[in-house]
């Protein structure tokens, strides 16, 4: 097994448990309308709209309470976790099927305690490329939200859905827990595509598995730009067929205060089926542990892994911990790591150009942190941009 | 425009650079000939300013002022521009990004690109991937986009197919108004080993630097037909 296993820590995992109060004991939101304005500016900062007509499906939940769901893309069905859990008989095939709910503090919480939580399904053959939207978002002090994810890409469908995650400005503290389940099913994608934007005091925790079937196809592009007390993520994705195919992207900074445990782990069953973790960070004073793992266990699979890490700061830390575990020999497996300040000869380049130091170096960030992503609409990619060059404005 | 007196040089602690004097006039082109090692690309570099180029000794003069102490976008202010040798790519910075920084103008930028049929590397990030000959069109593009009054530039030609060559020329001459024949104001100091871009641009002068030091300065024709014929043998003897 990994060097990870978030249940190591598990008194400290329950002692941090303690500190919340359920988010069914906070007030909830049960219509759009009822939000403020700073509220909206904070969602729309994580990329959510809630304008009409701006996306075909949206899924809002504040607290526990479900503020908005709506879907208007024809074979394509969202629902409140809570309400997918009655009509489909506890969803038995999928429900904590790819992440157990004995796996640490948190999980066990939410199978205790569930808050709610979005179910997506992608009905056969059905592709939708523009994106559906979910967001979880934490409005109150001192809240643990529990919530727990399923989306289903049925056999040859493709599903877009972009994730923004956040809390209101200057809430004290909070625990966000989410369990989340994806599955890809023969020739189906999923691109997932998760903004998370909390505040300077919010823990956060997500449990996810993924599962990937023949000739599937799951892209993740993760972005965290904004403060947060403690992430902690590392999302495991099984391509149980042949030729499935995972991307993991992620694009995260570390300002001060911050510390983030970030990666993904792929585990190639299916032979020819093919897997990448790509990661950027920076860290402006926090620290980012980035990790990645490939397990190789069929033939003829490819993997690669690559972290980058910034360092902008004298105080931060960045540890990438790049893991290959091949159990055949039929396997290529690959990472890169590189960890640094800016290549002085970078800056001088553009300041041959006639930029001051601070404006090359901004310019090199601003590169470094340039989300192209394969695959992406380009709508989304431009909408994710903007969402960088947003949060970058502040640092 | 530039005066250089008496400047010494070190590279990570080693002494490059020793004792180097000369001076280029206003509309001026210069060549620099010299065996690989010999300290050209550093003293192009010093002019610039960069960091790991720590001046012991001397003067760097250009247009009246001393700017040996000034800082690198401060010499571009005013006026130098430099096509490197070598240059680090950018990742995630487009050209497009970066011709706009040297044009000040998003649609000069492109325009010029397009003019010399650069058009596709618009959204290329910067120097990643690109070929060698590539790499000197882009660092001429951007010169003629920044549009500097002095231009350095470190072997323009090296790697450039027989095609392009032409192209490569153009930009030099563009760049070096070599197109105007009266009230030239733009200089140059080009380093060059293969002497090709001589056929494109006609230079004022030429200067064999041996060593760190320069030994030998004339007409850049004979200079360069005398290295050709026996190597920088004579070009140590010489002495001028
Ligand atoms: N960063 C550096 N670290 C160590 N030595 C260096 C460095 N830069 C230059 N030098 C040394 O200084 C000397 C001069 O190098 P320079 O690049 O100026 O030569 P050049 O005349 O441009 O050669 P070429 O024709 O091969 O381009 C060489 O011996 C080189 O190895
Ligand atoms: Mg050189």
């Amino acid at each position: 097994m990994s060097v990870l296993e978030n249940n190591k820590n598990g008194s400290a995992d329950e002692e941090l448990l303690k500190r919340f109060r359920p988010a069914s004991e906070a007030e909830t939101v049960r219509d759009v309308s009822k939000l403020g304005e700073e509220d909206l500016v904070k969602l729309r900062q994580t990329g959510v709209v809630l304008d009409a007509g701006d996306r075909l499906g949206t899924f809002l939940q504040t607290n526990c309470g479900v503020t908005k769901c709506e879907c208007q893309v024809h074979g394509v069905e969202m629902l409140p976790i809570t309400e997918a859990l009655k009509k489909y008989d506890g969803l038995s095939e999928y429900w904590w099927k790819l992440v157990s709910p004995g796996k640490d503090a948190f999980t066990r919480e939410t199978e205790r305690d569930l808050d709610n939580g979005y179910f997506i399904r992608a009905l056969p053959g059905q592709k939708v490329v523009y994106p559906l939207q979910t967001c979880l978002y934490i409005r109150s002090d001192n809240v643990a939200q529990r919530v727990h994810n399923v989306i289903i890409a049925e056999e040859g469908s493709e599903l877009h859905v972009i994730t923004g995650c956040a809390t209101r400005p200057h809430l004290t503290s909070g625990l966000h827990i989410g369990v989340s389940e994806f599955f890809v099913k023969k020739g189906a994608k999923l691109v997932f595509t998760m903004i998370h934007n909390w505040g300077e005091e919010i823990y956060v925790r997500p449990r996810t598995g993924i599962r990937v079937e023949e000739d599937g196809i799951f892209v993740s592009n993760y972005v965290s730009l904004k403060g947060v007390k403690s992430i902690q993520t590392f999302p495991t994705a099984t391509l149980t067929g042949a030729r499935a195919l995972v991307r993991f992207n992620s694009v995260i900074v570390a300002p001060e205060g911050a510390h983030i445990d970030s990666g993904a782990r792929v585990i190639h069953e299916g032979p020819e089926s093919k897997s990448e973790i790509i990661s950027r960070t920076i860290s402006y004073g926090g620290t980012v542990i980035a990790r990645g793992h490939l397990v190789g266990k069929a033939p003829d699979i490819k993997a690669h892994l690559e972290c980058q890490g910034l360092m902008l700061s004298e105080r931060g830390v960045i540890h990438a911990i790049p893991e290959l575990e091949a159990h055949i020999a039929d396997v290529d497996m690959s990472h890169e790591a590189a960890v640094g300040r800016i290549a002085r000869e970078e800056i001088e380049y553009l300041m041959a150009r006639g930029l001051s130091e601070e404006e090359a170096t901004s310019t090199i960030v601003r590169g470094f942190l340039n989300v192209k992503i394969d695959g992406l609409p380009r709508e989304l990619e431009e909408e994710l941009q903007a969402a960088v060059d947003e949060c970058h404005k502040g640092m | 425009m530039l005066k250089i007196q008496d400047l010494w040089v070190d590279v990570q602690g080693k002494e490059v650079l020793k004792g180097i004097n000369l001076e280029i006039g206003r509309g001026e082109t210069h060549c620099l000939f010299g065996k690989n090692g010999s300290g050209k690309t550093t003293l192009l570099m010093t002019l610039m300013g960069f960091e790991g180029y720590k001046v012991k000794h001397g003067n760097i003069i250009f247009k009246g002022k001393d700017i040996t102490n000034m800082s690198v976008n401060e010499r571009a202010e005013m006026g130098i521009g430099l096509s490197f040798q070598r240059p680090p790519t950018l990742r995630g910075v487009k050209l497009r990004d970066l011709l706009t920084i040297c044009a000040k103008d998003a649609d000069r930028a492109v325009s010029l690109a397009l003019s010399y049929g650069f058009e596709d590397f618009l959204d290329r990030e910067v120097n990643l991937g690109f070929s060698g000959g590539e790499i000197k069109k882009s660092e001429l593009l951007q010169l003629l986009a920044q549009d500097p009054d002095f231009t350095l530039l470190d072997e323009p030609e090296s790697g450039v197919d027989v095609e392009n060559l032409n192209v490569i020329g153009e930009m030099i001459k563009k760049l070096l108004q070599k197109d105007i024949h009266r009230n030239r104001t733009k200089s140059g100091l080009i380093i060059t080993h293969t002497g090709f871009i001589l056929n494109y641009v006609t230079a004022d002068r030429g200067h064999v630097m041996l060593d760190g030091k320069i030994m030998c300065q004339g007409n850049p024709l004979e200079i360069f037909e005398g290295i050709q014929k026996y190597g920088y043998q004579e070009c140590i003897k010489c002495q001028f």
